[in-house]
């Protein structure tokens, strides 16, 4: 435990980096994610169609792999980003496939009379669904886009293989220490993950009850 | 969606600016292509040699890239076949009668999911050596996924054997079956029966994560196309690098796409089959089709 002391600022400065990759990430997979539902439901087939094309190839492609193709191969076309960049935008990219098809399937538990009724009374697509499906949607995907969100949190592990100093990275780092040494960084590292997935699960638990609707 | 309910069928002029738009937006993809293409093109990247070099048995790459496939696939059947029987068994502690096995079950199931699997394989690879436990990379990688998997593919099969009709419990306590034969001949044919589709779709999860051997240095494809980028790095520099990444990192996708689309048809045949018809379509939830993170956390139930 001593050495857990010692290094409390590798270890902090791990845990930040995890927490803002998990922000960051968060915040472009939700946009990104519920722009793409928005144009999976959409009037426009082409729009459909490169909606699921992006999802269906993301869904299918390990995160490492986007890792990979943004971190080694986006240079080839002059395009450099920083470690930490490529981290965001993988993961971002990546979790966004998954926010969308949560996202979809809380369109698609909507009624569909709640639908009918928006159009009914003149409103355009773009009204319906943000003014009528989308915050019913939102209201009961709480639980599954929470889960995408705490497996994000752990999917941002993959960083350490690509010089994103987080949580994970310090057992390679610090893989010279001695056996109980290395067992209490294993240790910390574990708790420092739960100290971010655990209080997620409860809010979204607390959130889902307080946003639920009751049919 | 058969019929739209979002939005009115489209008119004349709707159709006519959708067009319009569709056009507006293949140009502005094509230019996106168009410049990634130039800059490749400009950085020397489309060569007709550099690519030849994937194909050209002389060099030893496709050699290279089979093997590390194999290894990739070895290491994902090893992991599914495992993690499914392991999976099975924990489903069954989770429902047994004796509470200390649900506990003990529960537990273990909401550790391995609560955790990165990258920091279970780290676990395996960095620190069991310092008890003098050695394990090999494939061996590391192989029990991370199977920890892993098994206490996901639990919590699934739980949910198969919890949907099947109490009835048929019933029913087989009735005419004297004992608990154990229940279970194995009555419950679990129709629960891994309905959980086909659900079965196939986690192999592409598992297939997915067993890349994360690139990390700890197991050839698997991501690997085995970084050794050869080094290899290559030393007599022509970084010639081969982006080919050689392209080409693992499809083999890859193309793999997950196929068994995907095989999950997919399964799912169709598993609907029509009159033993299964009528059934709730099982799916996996977005956040385990994540791979290595999913699963969620100590969900509260």
């Amino acid at each position: 435990m001593q050495f857990l002391a010692d290094n409390f600022d590798l270890l902090w400065d791990a845990f930040l980096t995890t927490l803002s990759l998990s922000l960051l990430a968060g915040l472009l997979a939700l946009v990104l994610g519920t722009l793409l539902a928005a144009a999976r439901v959409s009037p426009i087939p082409p729009l459909r169609g490169l909606a699921s094309f992006y999802v269906e190839t993301f869904r299918n492609t390990p995160l490492t792999v986007v890792f990979f193709f943004l971190i080694f191969g986006l240079p080839q076309i002059d395009f450099i980003l920083g470690f930490y960049t490529g981290a965001v935008l993988s993961l971002g990219l990546y979790t966004a496939a998954f926010v969308c098809e949560a996202v979809r399937s809380g369109i698609n538990s909507v009624s569909t009379g709640q639908a009918e009724a928006s159009r009914a009374i003149g409103l355009t697509f773009g009204q319906s669904l943000r003014e009528v499906v989308l915050p019913q949607a939102f209201r009961t995907v709480v639980p599954p886009l929470g889960n995408v969100f705490i497996a994000m949190v752990k999917n941002s592990s993959i960083a350490a293989g690509f010089a994103t100093s987080e949580l994970s990275s310090l057992l390679p780092r610090l893989v010279n220490a001695d056996a109980g040494q290395l067992t209490a960084v294993l240790l910390g590292v574990v708790i420092a993950y739960m100290i971010i997935t655990l209080p997620l699960a409860f809010g979204v638990h607390r959130l889902e009850r307080r946003v639920a609707i009751l049919r | 969606m058969t019929t739209p309910v979002l939005f009115d069928i489209p008119g004349p002029r709707a159709r006519a600016r959708i067009r319009i738009g569709t056009g507006i937006g293949i140009l502005l993809i094509l230019g996106i292509l168009a410049v990634v293409l130039v800059r490749l093109a400009g950085n020397g990247q489309l060569e007709a040699q550099r690519w030849a070099v994937l194909f050209d048995a002389r060099t030893g790459v496709p050699q290279t890239l089979g093997r590390a496939l194999v290894n990739t696939l070895q290491v994902a059947a090893v992991g599914m076949v495992v993690a499914t029987l392991l999976g099975l068994l924990l489903a069954v502690g989770r429902l047994s009668d004796h509470r200390p096995v649900r506990w003990l079950v529960g537990t273990y199931i909401e550790f391995f999911r609560a955790i990165p699997l990258l920091v279970v394989i780290f676990a395996l690879y960095f620190v069991l050596p310092k008890y003098d436990i050695e394990l090999s990379a494939f061996q590391a990688l192989a029990g991370g996924l199977i920890l892993y998997n098994s206490a996901v593919l639990a919590e699934i099969f739980r949910a198969g054997i919890l949907s099947i009709d109490k009835g048929q419990r019933e029913a087989a306590f009735g005419i004297g079956m004992r608990k154990y034969q229940v279970m194995s001949l009555v419950l679990l044919p129709q629960a891994t029966r309905r959980m086909l589709p659900v079965l196939i779709a986690q192999l592409v999860v598992l297939l997915k994560d067993s890349s994360l051997g690139f990390i700890i240095g197991y050839f698997e494809l991501l690997r085995g196309a970084r050794s050869l980028v080094e290899f290559f790095s030393l007599s022509f520099g970084n010639q081969y690098t982006f080919q050689l990444y392209v080409a693992a990192g499809l083999i890859y996708i193309v793999i997950n796409v196929l068994l995907s689309q095989l999950a997919n048809l399964v799912e169709r045949r598993t609907r029509r089959r009159p033993t299964t018809a009528g059934t709730q379509a099982m799916e996996l939830p977005a956040d385990v089709q994540m791979g290595q993170g999913g699963g969620a956390a100590a969900s509260p139930r």
